[in-house]
This record gives C-alpha cells, sequence and structure tokens, in this order.
C-alpha cells in the first residue's frame, strides 16, 4: 500500500471509529482541532514480557477472570485478619476510629445513617479480593500471598454472616459463585432521564419563591477548621 | 453577541436598582476606609524603606514563591474527615483565587495512599489485555508521542459532599474547594491505544496507578479514544508530585476519581472491573436504598467566591462579587446570581474564556448599602441544564449520596459584611 493509500485507509477508520462513538464525539472540544491522526504506528515501547504483565495484572473481575489458583480458610482468614487488619478494622471488623467498617450494616441502606460495609453495601465479591491483594495492609501494600487474600476474603464472608462454618474454604474454583447481598441494588447512570427537568429551557428570574427563610447554619454544627490558621509554611 | 452582552447589561442595571431599592432608608457610606482623608498619607508624604534600599538579588528565589503577604493563600484540610492523612483530601482556597486557572501549588490534594515520589526514569507504562500487542513505554517514549494543551476542571465527584444534610463547613474552601483548573500537556490515550491496537470486543478500559494504593478505574473505551488525556505537564511545568508526577489520567468533564495519578497501567477488556473505587466508593445511595453506578460526569455547578465565609465584605459601596461556574457537559452558557436567596436573578457577567469542560469566571460588579444579603449563583452550561437547589436535589437523591452534590450554594452576607453558609427553607 502507497502511504497515500494508507493515510486514507487511516482516515476511513477513525471517521467510522468517530461515527460509532457518536454520543462522545458529540462533547469533544470544538476550540483546536486533535492532533493529525498517525498514519502508521510510531514505533515506540516494546512489547511488554509475560513476566511483567504477571507481575502488575492482578486485577480480578466478578466472574473471576484474573483469580489466582489458590485457596484459603475462615478460620486461616480469622488468624491472619486479627494479626494484621484488626488494629484499624477492629476485631469483627467494626473499625477502629474513622477506619473502614468492613462488616454489618445490613438492613440500613435506607436509614437514616446507612452504614456501607461488604455485606450490606459492595456488590462483588471480586472487588475485595482485588483491593485486599493491591492495597493491603494499608501501608504494606502486595505483602499477602495469594492464599492469605483468600483467606481473609473466607473470614469477611464470615463476619458478614454469608458463610457461617468457620471450617469454609474459598478458592479459585468456587470464588465466582458467591453472591454479595446488595448485588442487585446498582443500576446504570441514568440522571440525563431521570433528572430530565433540570434542563429547564427557562428558568425563573423574578419573584421564584417565597421570602427565604434561614433554616440551618455551619456555624451551628461548627465543625469547621479555622480558615486564619493551616500548616506551618515557611 | 453585542445585543446579548447589552440585554445584561440593562437587566443587570435594572438588578442593581432593585436591591439598592431593598435597602432603601440605609444610608450609603462611600469609600469608608479607616484613613483620616484630611491628613497626608505617610505611604506617600515619607520614604519606605523598599523605596530605598535594594531588595532581593536574582537568585534568592530560584524557584519562585508567592509574596510573604500571602501566606494564608494555602490548601487547608479538614482533619476529622479522614482517618489518615496519607488517604486524606484538603481544599483549594477558591477565595483567593481569580482567572481560571489554579496555580499548581494551591491545586487540591486527595490521595489513597499518600504521595507516591516516582524518579521518572524509573516510570513505565503498561498497555496490556485486549490489545493487538502489549506494550511497555517509558516516559521519554511518552514524550516523543504526538502531544496537546487543554485547560479542564478537575473536580472530585465528593465536592460539596458534606453539606448533603444541611450546611456544615463555613466556607468555600471547603464546600466547593475539592476542584481545580490546570492547563495539561499531553499525549492523546487514543495515541497510545492505537499504538497496541485495540481488539474489536475492547469495551473498558481499566486504570491503575502506581502508588502503594494502586488505585484503579474502570472507564468506558469510547471515553478514552475521545478526549482523555495521558498528561505529564500541567500549567508549562512538569505535574506535581501530589498531582501524579509523571503521569496522570485526564479524563475531562468526569470525576476527578478517574483521573488515575502516577498512572502505569491500562488493561483492555470487554466489561467494567467492578473495582473497589465504583462500587463500595463512587457509587450514588438514592434514598430508596438503590445506587447509581457510572456516574461518571459532573453536572453543571458554579459558587459565589466572594463575598463568602472567608472573603467578608469590608466595604459599603462599590464591590465585586465573583465566583466559578463549570460543567462536565460542555460550556458554560450563562450564570445566574441572586442577592435574596433565590426570588429574584440576574445574568452575572462573564469575563475570560468559556471553555470546553474548564473553569469559568463570573462577576456582578455591585453598590452594596449595607443590607443583609443572600448571596447565590445558578450556573446553566450549553446542553440547557440549570444547576437546581439544594431542595430540588435532595428531592430526586435524598440525603444519602456523598457524591455529585452540585446543588446552589446560599452565603448569607450580614450587615456587617461577614458571610457565613446557611440553608434556606
Amino acid at each position: 500500500m502507497s502511504s497515500w493509500a494508507r493515510l486514507l485507509a487511516a482516515g476511513i477508520a477513525v471517521g467510522l471509529m468517530t461515527g460509532l462513538s457518536g454520543a462522545w464525539s458529540a462533547e469533544r472540544p470544538r476550540v483546536g482541532a486533535a492532533p493529525a491522526e498517525p498514519a502508521a504506528k510510531m514505533g515506540l515501547g516494546r512489547e511488554a514480557l509475560p513476566e511483567e504483565i504477571a507481575a502488575w495484572d492482578t486485577d480480578v473481575r466478578p466472574d473471576g477472570r484474573g483469580l489466582p489458583v489458590g485457596r484459603g480458610t475462615v478460620k486461616q482468614g480469622d488468624e491472619l485478619f486479627q494479626e494484621r487488619c484488626a488494629s484499624c478494622h477492629g476485631e469483627f471488623g467494626q473499625g477502629a476510629g474513622r477506619w473502614p467498617v468492613l462488616a454489618g450494616g445490613q438492613g440500613t441502606l435506607r436509614a437514616d445513617r446507612p452504614d456501607k460495609t461488604i455485606g450490606s453495601f459492595w456488590p462483588d465479591l471480586s472487588t475485595v479480593y482485588d483491593y485486599i491483594r493491591r492495597a493491603m495492609p494499608y501501608g504494606n501494600a502486595r505483602s499477602l500471598t495469594d492464599d492469605e487474600a483468600y483467606a481473609l476474603v473466607a473470614f469477611l464472608l464470615n463476619l458478614n454472616d454469608i458463610v457461617k462454618d468457620e471450617n469454609f474454604e474459598l478458592n479459585d474454583k468456587n470464588f465466582a459463585s458467591i453472591k454479595l447481598p446488595n448485588a442487585e441494588a446498582f443500576f446504570d447512570d441514568d440522571r440525563e432521564t431521570s433528572e430530565k427537568k433540570f434542563w429547564n429551557k427557562d428558568p425563573c428570574m423574578r419573584n421564584c419563591r417565597e421570602l427565604p427563610k434561614v433554616t440551618g447554619k455551619a456555624i451551628s454544627v461548627d465543625v469547621t477548621p479555622d480558615g486564619k490558621s493551616g500548616p506551618k509554611v515557611d | 453577541m453585542r445585543d446579548k452582552s447589552r440585554a445584561d447589561l440593562v437587566n443587570r442595571r435594572r438588578f442593581l436598582s432593585a436591591a439598592s431599592l431593598a435597602g432603601a432608608g440605609i444610608a450609603m457610606t462611600r469609600g469608608a476606609s479607616a484613613t483620616d482623608t484630611t491628613k497626608p498619607d505617610p505611604l506617600i508624604t515619607e520614604v519606605q524603606d523598599w523605596q530605598r534600599y535594594l531588595g532581593d538579588g536574582v537568585d534568592k528565589r530560584p524557584y519562585g514563591s508567592p509574596s510573604k503577604f500571602e501566606k494564608n493563600v494555602i490548601r487547608r484540610d479538614v482533619s476529622w474527615l479522614t482517618a489518615s492523612a496519607e488517604s486524606s483530601v484538603n481544599f483549594t482556597p477558591l477565595h483567593e483565587l481569580d482567572g481560571i486557572i489554579t496555580p499548581s501549588g494551591l491545586c487540591f490534594e486527595r490521595h489513597h495512599g499518600g504521595v507516591a515520589e516516582i524518579d521518572p526514569a524509573k516510570h513505565r507504562l503498561m498497555i496490556n489485555g485486549l490489545v493487538e500487542k502489549p506494550l511497555v513505554f517509558t516516559m521519554d517514549d511518552i514524550k516523543r508521542m504526538p502531544r496537546t494543551n487543554r485547560i479542564y476542571f478537575l473536580e472530585c465527584a465528593a465536592n460539596s459532599g458534606m453539606e448533603w444534610r444541611g450546611a456544615q463547613l463555613n466556607g468555600c474552601q471547603f464546600t466547593h474547594g475539592m476542584v481545580h483548573n490546570v492547563m495539561y500537556t499531553g499525549v492523546p490515550l487514543k495515541v497510545v491505544l492505537d499504538e497496541a491496537g485495540l481488539r474489536p470486543n475492547a469495551k473498558w478500559l481499566m486504570l491503575e496507578g502506581g502508588d502503594a494504593s494502586g488505585m484503579n478505574r474502570s472507564l468506558p473505551v469510547e471515553k478514552g479514544l475521545s478526549d482523555v488525556l495521558l498528561a505529564f505537564a500541567m500549567n508549562g511545568e512538569a505535574l506535581r508530585p501530589e498531582q501524579g508526577y509523571p503521569l496522570r489520567a485526564v479524563i475531562p468533564g468526569w470525576e476527578g476519581n478517574l483521573w488515575v495519578k502516577w498512572l502505569r497501567r491500562i488493561e483492555v477488556g470487554d466489561q467494567p472491573w467492578q473495582t473497589r473505587e465504583e462500587t463500595s466508593k463512587y457509587t450514588d445511595l438514592l434514598a430508596d436504598g438503590r445506587s447509581r453506578k457510572h456516574t461518571f460526569i459532573m453536572d453543571a455547578k458554579s459558587v459565589v467566591t466572594s463575598p463568602s465565609p472567608q472573603a467578608p465584605l469590608k466595604y459599603k459601596g462599590r464591590n465585586v462579587l465573583s465566583g466559578f461556574a463549570w460543567s462536565g457537559r460542555g460550556t458554560i452558557q450563562r450564570v445566574d446570581v441572586s442577592l435574596d436567596g433565590g426570588r429574584n436573578w440576574q445574568t452575572a457577567r462573564i469575563d475570560g474564556p468559556v471553555l470546553d469542560k474548564s473553569l469559568t469566571r463570573f462577576y456582578v460588579d455591585f453598590d452594596w448599602n449595607g443590607e443583609e444579603l443572600m448571596v447565590q449563583s445558578r450556573a446553566i452550561d450549553s446542553t440547557g441544564y440549570v444547576q437546581p437547589t439544594k431542595d430540588e436535589l435532595r428531592k430526586v437523591r435524598g440525603v444519602n449520596s456523598i457524591y455529585h452534590n452540585n446543588g446552589i450554594q446560599t452565603w448569607l452576607v450580614h450587615r456587617n459584611g461577614d458571610s457565613e453558609n446557611v440553608e434556606l427553607g
């Protein structure tokens, strides 16, 4: 293919892509065109090696994709949790200080003060495994083995009464079959239909409401840091 | 265009006279500075030290910093909000800013595992998953790619999140300071994805940070191919460490949590990953117990930064009311301001660049007669979305959403010029 033909082909491909992603292209900035589309590969970067991908690609999806081979029991998880996690999350996952509460809270999502925990709120168990393995324990991330992460997830299921048997073993085979109670309560962003009334062609300009009354003040809550002070600066 | 601005001007005059009518009977004081104007000002008649003696030489501050008289212009945190400083947030001092660009050192910070300090020579960006060829790039590779410059706002989805149940924090720095507006230099993500070659079933991307939290978020591939940038510079210089040095994602108009800092990997997949940050956090719990997810776009919003609790009115007579407006759906078309708690509205004067998904500056030049004011602003964007009142928002979402509170803010300005955050009923 001549370089002109390649350019033309690239142009067609870009045109198709733009057409397919109509919803997004409508939002594209009008000021200043995007840089010219490259006609061919830039030849930058190098191929990622399998060992490198394995080292970083630890993410896990709800369908179990990405789970490493491994296993751990509730009992093993309990021991690990008390040793590695309880100082922040509490012995029973109830949270210490302002650190996250991990268990309990079922049935509180419509309450005045919802308690959003793994058992009461999180939709997918894979999130727990993914997060523990990438970021926990806080300040010593990626120090747990795959089996230890399985054991901790098993214990968290137990703390949330989703698994009762302390001999229960969680592994890469049974993982995806476990569903969390609040999984069905999530739905995709629908603001553009459910909040359509906020698109209002003619917002009121005159005598729009009754005489307003002050019904609440931030100063009565008194939780604002002193605006004049701040961290020491030199 | 000219007709429109004339109409605005006429409207504004009408509005200003209405405001002064409301305060008829209160004597207006002019200037009202404390100085005795009958005696000569010694700052003028006497030679001051800085007028006689030499100042510092050129290299005193090789990297310049603000005047010592600006030492209060700093980011501040609200210590009770979070468990530790490494998983916390601080706030942009919006009341001290003007124009539309946020100085790099004042851009609010939000970290999940502290500020990673990464030597750019040791940073790698990996693209893997549903691509023809998984690739690894160095920062040098990225800087050899075609780049572009864009100004965008970044707003944390939790900005104003403390205000759902009522007025809580007394200052726009704290109620609205999880926003900043910066010129980014970076490579369109599309360039990098094209280099790796997307497979036909590529639908979602996962962006992952190289910090101790390994922050990961799923992003629809359509957005990734439209206006997302991989930025290495902000406001003309390298990113600040707290903003993701050496490389961060820029996701225009979408919630700040998606703008992964210290970006080390992009995985291509066919469905979202349901990571911690897009399930247990950054989902909007409604009153009926259900939760809205993937609420990426930041709705149109505005706030008056002066007067505000940290920026009281000091003088009767001439004053400048000012603020910011922004929308994740496009440009700001109009900003209305009310001085009487939303009964009557007047279109503000927009000044400076009006850019796509950028902060936009507005002003109302007005005479204050010392009367109590209930100051509000209302943004209208290029899609016709009108910023709702807090009560309108609560009616459709309840008060447990935490995220995406773009309701109209009220500052009560007292007769002495002090302002405070109030809730109106």
